[in-house]
């Protein structure tokens, strides 16, 4: 059974990777990582009629190409979880009826990834469900045209603004052993320091990524020196320059630390302050950082994926912006 | 953390706001816009035989017609990415919000798509016009009367 450390983290004894996959959208193959995903679209329409449903599309053929290297069935799986950014989650909810089996609908905003696999997590350690399956996805278009401006509106972006992954991931945990286990998660609390500002998630969340951070490290007393590499979800460039200076200020220094949304993309392409969206850390890190953690690269690494909860309804009516992040440690079995 | 802390935290790394690179572009891609819309209206003037009252129009609605057009190349939105203002006052603003919106709401319908929500950032200009219109009316009708 997991062990419950006071504060909010569980250790996890028996959580394991058994398969996870990418699915990229066309400036996210364009981007470093080209080489990490399973499959790229070169057209933010995926062959569909709608963005709606070319989301669903990518989130379908991140679920099963991760079934198919895990060898296993649709109805093999225990539970499902998913997330996405959409109202009523209707990108995992609809993708969710084919399934035929249980499914946990999930909202974290962005940090829906680490959301989604560290109550996976969970649910193995526990000894409740031998296989889980969490997936996230986001799109550009969809998210753009629920959370700011038609797509093709000519507006000036704010110099704080970021840009939405498109993309989905998924991902396989089971308590039969392999190659990478999920060793802990913290789970964060929510934290709103008052940002109004729908235009700088970065400033926004990384009050809630250094909360997290800080709560993951006393409570397994741990620092930033015990991982090979911590990501945030999707701070973006501004945003991981306020949570360094935040640590710093403190007299603590920050090693080995990234940011998805930085490590998504290429500094010159048209990205603004990086990548955010669910589909940011999901790729990054079920894509790239797994894959570095099999090769060795890494023995243990940390992500700590940000959500920023708001909603345009909220926003408008002059309310704050609450923000949280899940941190998860995935590390690299030696046998 | 306290929110002054980290107000005065997040100031020191804001990222550089380029005012005057953009009022400039702002200013010149809006120059090319008027002195494009004058070179239409002489056209018309001089090669056509328009009055100035009947080429006013036909110059706007052919600005329109080109902004959304424009809008449905997909080109629209990354020009005035950079230009800005420049491009977001001038008529043509206001046919790309309409344009954007309609293209947006396709995939919902003719009639509860496209059909309401093509003013969804473009209502605001008219209803306000309309507005403001309307008391520049009152207090004109009550001074000159």
């Amino acid at each position: 059974m997991c062990s419950f450390i006071k504060g909010s983290s569980f250790l996890f004894d028996h959580v394991y990777v058994t398969s996870c996959a990418t699915v990229a959208g066309p400036m996210e193959k364009r981007g470093p990582l080209q080489g990490y995903f399973d499959q790229c679209f070169d057209d933010l329409y995926c062959g569909e009629k709608s963005f709606e449903l070319a989301e669903r599309r990518m989130a379908k053929r991140a679920v099963l190409h991760c079934l198919e290297k895990a060898n296993q069935k649709m109805d093999d799986i225990d539970i499902y979880l998913g997330g996405d950014l959409l109202n009523q989650i209707v990108t995992s909810n609809y993708l969710a009826r084919d399934f035929m089996r249980p499914f946990l609908g999930m909202y974290g905003a962005c940090s829906t990834s680490a959301l989604t696999l560290g109550t996976a997590s969970c649910l193995v350690e526990g000894g409740l469900v031998n296989q889980a399956l969490a997936f996230t996805s986001s799109h550009n278009a969809t998210a753009e045209r629920q959370y700011r401006y038609p797509v093709e509106y000519g507006i000036q972006k704010c110099e704080t603004t970021t840009f939405t992954a498109t993309g989905a991931a998924a991902i396989i945990v089971s308590n039969q052993k392999s190659d990478i286990r999920v060793e802990a998660v913290t789970f964060g609390r929510v934290i709103d320091l008052e940002q109004k500002d729908p235009n700088d998630m970065g400033k926004a969340m990384a009050p809630a990524a250094y909360d997290t951070l800080k709560t993951h490290f006393k409570d397994l007393n741990r620092s930033f020196e015990d991982y090979d590499l911590i990501v945030t979800g999707d701070l973006s460039k501004y945003g991981k320059q306020i949570l360094t200076a935040m640590f710093e200020e403190e007299g603590q220094k920050v090693t080995h630390y990234d940011d998805c949304g930085c490590l998504l993309y290429h500094e010159s392409q048209p990205i603004f302050q990086g990548g955010s969206g669910c589909a940011c850390s999901a790729l990054v890190t079920y894509g790239y950082l797994l894959e570095q953690l099999r090769q060795g690269k890494y023995h243990r690494i940390l992500l700590v994926a940000t959500g920023a909860l708001l909603s345009p309804v909220m926003t408008m009516q002059k309310e704050t912006i609450p923000c949280i992040a899940h941190a998860i440690s995935l590390e690299a079995v030696t046998s | 953390m306290d929110k002054k802390t980290y107000e005065r935290i997040a100031k020191q790394k804001k990222p550089k706001k380029y005012v005057l690179k953009h009022s400039l572009y702002a200013f010149i891609s809006g120059g090319i816009i008027g002195a494009i819309a004058q070179g239409i209206l002489d056209i018309l003037m001089n090669y056509f035989d328009f009055s100035q009252e009947k080429a006013v129009p036909v110059m706007s609605m052919t600005l329109v017609v080109a902004a959304c057009i424009l809008t449905g190349l997909g080109w629209y939105d990354k020009l005035a990415d950079k230009a800005g203002a420049g491009m977001f006052i001038p008529i043509t603003g206001f046919a790309n919000s309409m344009t954007s919106s309609a293209l947006e709401s396709k995939s919902e319908g003719l009639v509860l798509g496209i059909g309401s929500n093509m003013f969804k950032l473009g209502g605001t200009v008219i209803t306000f016009g309309i507005v403001s219109s309307f008391i520049l009316g009152v207090i004109r009708y009550v001074f000159l009367h």
